[in-house]
């Protein structure tokens, strides 16, 4: 039930709630929770909250991790 | 990532993850707190990718599956005595009463809703009004600040028909209670809960179980990079709170969050089913939003619901058991008919067993 998705925040609505972009489709989710959340975030959304902001610059380290722990192993195949 | 990189990193975690278990001479018992961590697990087939000394088991994370089945009877109770809206997620509809599901009272004519959002239950309240509409709120520290974000924004649009039914669970308390238990080496931490309270907040795993724990995102390559860091402090014997989900959880977690949930409720005393009563493990309406209280509000008593003696779902819920362990599983408990919540859930033990199979 702790399921939250990542969606981008493409308009903000009022005060309250902005517009975010769920591959085409797009909802309104409150942000009372994440009052710093800027559009172009990406935020973590669960039942209807934004209840944090995707931090991109520790998304790509990961993803480098990830990256460079398959190279390694490819590298190793080819040795 | 490309599907073959993708491929490629959980070959070389999970030739890590056994060696490093390889240095380990005895079963190594992880538990992974949290239902949804449960599912991704048993959907991406991850446990074909450990070695046979380490076992992963499902642990108390799951809403439904903890809630006590005399919540369910005392909902419908409180809709059939008091003529009232129910409000609810979806995933609460079929689990068995005593008195029969929300599904079979809605379909004997009861006004059961399903929705998405807390905030779906005001848009239902002004539909009704002045029906009073009650919200079952289940969850845990990921979900409890929108349903007090609701109550808030209810007062404020000052809407009077709308009362919440609260079954709220806290993590901590029974963590500690599991991480007591000799056989459990270390736990894959809740992301979505720590995203709330901070990755900071588990420090007590070590300091006072020395047991290691690691915050973890929901991708598959996410599960096993927490993995091999659970089983690489194993090894070394240097048990730490680590944070492998920083994109999204950050150390002090997003108190914006709390202060919501601390403002509308405080801590009290709970059920769970599986661990029994635990103290502090609850949470209630504050003084000044008593008016939001269901159960004070449509007194019906707590009903003396009874469990089916033959149903694991406790021991289940503990890590001590498996569904294999359990005579009804995929007999008589099936998702179409389940005799126990953890079948019910969609992110249940029993119901990813029966899904994706590992029993």
């Amino acid at each position: 039930m702790c399921l939250a998705v990542p969606m981008k925040l493409v308009e903000m609505v009022n005060e309250d709630f902005g517009r975010v972009d769920a591959g085409g489709v797009r909802t309104d989710v409150n942000l009372m929770m994440i009052p710093h959340a800027q559009l172009g975030d990406y935020l973590i959304v669960h039942a209807g909250f934004g209840i944090e902001v995707l931090d991109q610059e520790e998304a790509e380290i990961r993803l480098d991790l990830f990256r460079e722990i398959a190279e390694a192993t490819a590298g190793l195949e080819v040795d | 990532m490309k599907p073959e990189q993708e491929k490629q990193t959980a070959t070389a975690l999970s030739d890590a993850i056994h060696d490093l278990a390889s240095r380990i001479p005895r079963e190594i018992k992880i538990m992974e707190v949290c239902g949804t961590h449960t599912m991704s697990i048993h959907a991406a087939g991850l446990k074909k990718l450990f070695p046979p000394n380490l076992n992963l088991v499902s642990g108390p994370g799951c809403p439904v599956c903890v809630t006590e089945k005399s919540f369910i009877d005392e909902a419908i109770l409180i809709a059939r005595k008091y003529d009232v809206v129910i409000a609810t997620f979806g995933d609460l509809v079929r689990v068995p009463g005593d008195e029969g599901s929300l599904a079979e009272f809605r379909a004997e004519g009861g006004a059961v809703k399903v929705v998405y959002s807390p905030l779906d239950a005001i848009a239902i309240a002004k539909e009704c009004a002045p029906t009073p509409v009650v919200f079952l709120g289940v969850g845990f520290e990921t979900t409890i600040p929108t349903v007090a974000a609701t109550v808030k924004t209810a007062r404020l649009q000052g809407i009077n028909n709308l009362y919440v039914l609260t079954a709220f669970k806290t993590i901590h308390p029974p963590l500690k209670t599991l991480a007591d238990k000799p056989d459990l080496d270390g736990f894959l931490l809740p992301g979505h809960v720590a995203a709330i309270l901070g990755s900071n907040c588990f420090d007590y795993l070590v300091k006072d179980f020395h047991k290691p724990g690691v915050v973890a995102g929901f991708e598959a390559l996410d599960i096993l990079i927490a993995v091999r860091d659970l089983v690489s402090m194993l090894a070394e014997n240097k048990p730490a709170i680590a944070n492998d989900y920083k994109r999204v959880v950050r150390d002090a977690g997003n108190p914006v969050a709390r202060a919501l949930m601390e403002e509308v409720f405080s801590p009290c005393v709970a059920q769970w089913r599986g661990l029994g009563v635990i103290p502090g493990s609850g949470l209630e309406f504050r003084h000044k939003y008593n008016d939001f209280d269901a159960a004070k509000l449509f007194a019906v008593g707590t009903p003396q619901s009874k469990d089916d003696p033959r149903c694991r779902c406790a021991a289940i819920i503990t890590g001590s058991k498996t569904p294999a362990h359990c005579g009804l599983f995929g007999k008589e408990c099936t998702p179409e008919y389940p005799v126990g919540p953890c079948m019910v859930s969609s992110e249940g033990t029993c119901a990813a067993y029966y899904k994706y199979g590992g029993a």
